[in-house]
């Protein structure tokens, strides 16, 4: 069967791209275009794995991460933070928050599909 | 597999597009005592959008100026320091690189990359104190990215950095990338290579020694795009052997088991737990996203829709003027078949029609910008108002209106508004006010460029007008004075500035306006304000006409320019020293432009009393056009004269009739033109 993807991203460039990329390996993925509209989606349906941004507009990427972990239905699916700041600060935000993981941006579209392939196969 | 990132490039233009011009929107509105937090987020965001996504497709240009825009606005945003006036100025400027360097991506020219450097060098002057030491020596700042060898620095101030890393694949086996990479690193400083990996050599790291003024930070952005992620290491000469940390990505617990390989990679994700074996989904819903709500489509395109829309139209009048005499009882449902054919006609002219119509806003959008940069010149204190910024008009029309509304406002803040020291003495807010408001008025657009300023000075313009040459008694109007601005020539600011012009500007403006159907008024109260009225059609390619006989030619004018139509009685006709014939209607004469005589037409009626006289409002003066007699109004589809023949003076265009026959349509202001030179208007 194949895999839910929630990709949320207040970058229209940056969105079709996970999106297409992830297409490209087999997977569904639906767009969000900010932390609000994340969690919303979020609701509608049940995602196996989120990758969100940090810095959007109405919700961020921590407050997102750190509602979807108050719902039963996320408390195990795994989250990955797609993020330009990689500083120690900002992982251990994202480890306190309930991310599983991270990933820097710029990133090659191969080893994003590397990373998705190692969290849910 | 490979992924083709240009595929997503357009995307990224537009994005980027749309935050430049959110960046500027809000730099130019916000309050710098006061700033909004949520606004400066705003500011902060688009920054960081732009950053990260030209980060990713490879646009390392803007990356590199939205990296240090994004830092030196975070200091701002998390309030370590005040909105300066110049951290403003220096960011809209950097926003004006961006744009040159998108539009160069996007194959519309070059950017100048010594302007990249030189807003760098700004920005990054402004980026907090640290930095400040370092950039205290310009020259060096201000001129990496020229192509000269890298800069001699002092040595005093620059710092030497180890810079470790492993190129890309594809920039390992491509020696030009690799001398592209080690060209832009010499440009931030002086480059010695330490160790190259030999071709085949297990160990495919790079060390380079870079005496720079530059940041890591700046070293790190340049070697991002080439070197494999997590890959790439930086620190002072002198310290420490990398040891894997501060790389890329980090692990915080152990990896699953699934992922043994995870470890040994580059840095350029982690996992902070073990990613929970997925839990079976149940029966997945069916996808929330619904496809594209939207595409795009070529205006030629477009074009030869409304052109074939415009066909059709003259084919549905034809049929209707061909059942007018037909039997209404035998052929009941023919004709109500051509009703329903007009009523349908009607809908899908309007529709097709909306297909070209813009927001107003992309017009109007470019003000901000405007006030902000000329009353910083002028030293004035201005506030822009946009009103109605979502009225549409068709795209031919706000192409072209941009040029005339630019001077209406540049004319507006330089003439118009007053200093804050004569506005205060004056009992003004010491802050000036230019309006832009759009909207839709029965069938037209209406903008208005309103300014409480000083007003237009009667005495000044009437002195200036005689300086001129022109014959103007004292008893013009004001609204007929105010006309007089439109002379070419004329202009009434005492200096000439490098804002407004040398005078030349308000006729053009005039000019332009006409050329796209429309017409442009002034009101004016002495010290109250100035307001510039600008009428246009909606559209271009149709037109409410008047179609009039003379002879047996028939000419269409635009509705819009037809202030009534009357016939004379003979006390009406006046004669001034038997040169040319007035009309003189309601106390007011009327110079007569009479259509038989200009296009020589034979057959048609001489004398003016047996005729109409259909009086015409152009460039703010009225004449009377003597006509046959008025057939009736329609709306034309306009067919352009150059493309399909060649211009013809005194015609705007022509259509085509419901009958077939070819008919011209009246270019007014330049029959008004004509006769008004002879006749100043008198009261």
């Amino acid at each position: 069967m194949t895999k839910n993807v929630l990709a949320v991203d207040d970058s229209a460039s940056i969105r079709q791209m996970v999106n297409f990329t992830l297409r490209s390996a087999g997977y569904t993925v639906v767009d969000a275009m900010d932390g609000r509209d994340g969690l919303a989606r979020a609701r509608e349906q049940q995602f196996d794995l989120v990758l969100t941004d940090q810095n959007m507009p109405h919700m961020d990427g921590l407050a997102l991460i750190r509602a979807l972990r108050e719902l039963p239905a996320y408390r195990q699916v795994p989250i990955l933070m797609l993020t330009t700041e990689s500083s120690d600060a900002m992982k251990a935000q994202g480890r306190s928050a309930g991310a599983t993981g991270w990933m820097v941006k710029p990133f090659d579209p191969l080893k994003l599909i590397e990373v998705v392939r190692k969290v849910i196969g | 597999m490979s992924i083709d990132m240009s595929q997503f490039h357009q995307v990224f233009f537009d994005e980027a597009e749309e935050h430049l011009g959110q960046i500027e929107n809000l730099l130019v509105s916000i309050d710098l005592r006061h700033p909004d937090a949520e606004e400066l987020n705003a500011v902060f965001r688009a920054a960081h959008s732009i950053k990260g996504s030209a980060a990713t497709f490879g646009f390392s240009d803007m990356a590199e100026i939205t990296h240090v825009m994004e830092s030196l606005l975070d200091d701002v945003r998390k309030g370590a320091r005040a909105l300066e006036p110049e951290i403003v100025d220096a960011c809209l400027a950097a926003g004006d690189v961006l744009r040159a360097q998108l539009a160069g991506h996007r194959g519309q020219g070059k950017a100048d990359p010594a302007q990249a450097a030189a807003i760098v060098a700004r920005l990054t002057a402004l980026d907090g104190a640290a930095e400040a030491v370092r950039t205290a020596a310009p020259a060096p700042a201000a001129s990496p990215a020229t192509d000269d060898p890298a800069p001699t620095s002092s040595p005093l101030l620059a710092e030497v950095f180890d810079v470790r890393f492993v190129a890309e694949p594809h920039v390992a086996n491509e020696p030009a990338l690799l001398d592209n990479l080690l060209d832009e690193l010499g440009r931030l400083g002086g480059v010695d290579v330490v160790q190259r990996p030999a071709d085949g050599a297990e160990d495919r790291a790079w060390w380079l020694k870079i005496t720079t003024l530059m940041p890591a930070a700046t070293l790190r952005d340049v070697l991002d795009f080439m070197a494999e992620p997590g890959s790439v290491d930086i620190r002072a000469a002198g310290a420490d052997a990398p040891d894997g940390e501060g790389s890329a990505y980090g692990l915080f617990a152990p990896l699953p088991a699934a992922s043994p390989a995870a470890e040994e990679d580059e840095a350029a994700y982690g996992f902070f737990v073990d990613p929970a074996p997925p839990a079976p989904v149940p029966e997945p819903p069916p996808a929330a996203k619904g496809g594209d709500t939207s595409i795009r489509v070529s205006v030629e395109k477009v074009d030869l829709m409304i052109n074939l829309v415009g066909e059709l139209v003259i084919t549905q009048v034809m049929l209707m003027a061909s059942s007018q005499g037909i039997d209404p009882v035998r052929h009941e449902r023919l004709l109500a078949g051509i009703d329903q054919l007009q009523r349908n006609m009607r809908d899908l002219q309007d529709t097709v029609m909306s297909v070209r119509m813009l927001p107003i806003s992309t017009v109007f959008s470019r003000f901000p910008r405007v006030v902000h940069d000329l009353s910083r010149k002028l030293d004035k204190a201005v506030e822009l108002k946009l009103l109605g910024e979502h009225t549409e008009l068709d795209k031919g029309l706000v192409e072209r209106l941009a040029d005339p509304l630019t001077h209406l406002v540049r004319n507006s803040l330089d003439h118009g508004i007053e200093r804050a020291d004569e506005r205060r003495a004056r009992g003004k807010p010491a802050t000036g006010t230019i309006t832009l408001a759009a909207s839709h008025q029965s069938g037209h657009v209406v903008i208005e460029v309103g300014d409480d300023g000083a007003g237009l000075d009667r005495e000044r313009i009437l002195a200036k007008a005689r300086q001129q040459g022109l014959a103007v008694p004292d008893s013009l109007t004001d609204a007929e004075v105010w006309q007089l601005i439109f002379e070419p020539g004329f202009s009434t600011a005492e200096v000439v500035t490098d804002v407004s012009g040398r005078g030349v500007g308000m006729d053009v403006v005039r000019r332009n306006i006409s050329a796209m159907g429309g017409r442009v008024d002034v009101q004016s109260i002495r010290g109250v304000g100035t307001r510039f009225t600008v009428r246009l059609p909606l559209t271009l390619a149709i037109l409410d006409g008047m179609s009039v006989r003379v002879g047996s030619e028939t000419y269409i004018l635009p509705l819009t320019l037809i202030a009534e139509s009357l016939q004379p009685s003979a006390d009406m006709v006046h004669s001034i020293s038997g040169v040319r014939r007035l009309i003189r209607v309601r106390g007011r004469y009327l110079p007569v432009v009479e259509l038989h005589r200009e296009f020589g037409v034979a057959d048609g009626k001489s004398d003016w009393t047996e005729g109409i006289m259909v009086v015409v409002e152009v460039d703010g003066a009225q004449v009377a056009l003597f006509v046959d007699e008025l057939l009736g109004q329609h709306q034309v589809v306009i067919k352009s004269l150059e493309t399909n023949f060649r211009r013809v003076k005194g015609f705007s265009g022509a259509t085509i009739l419901g009958d077939g026959r070819v008919a011209m349509i009246l270019d007014l202001p330049a029959l008004a033109g004509g006769v008004r030179r002879l006749h100043p208007v008198a009261a």
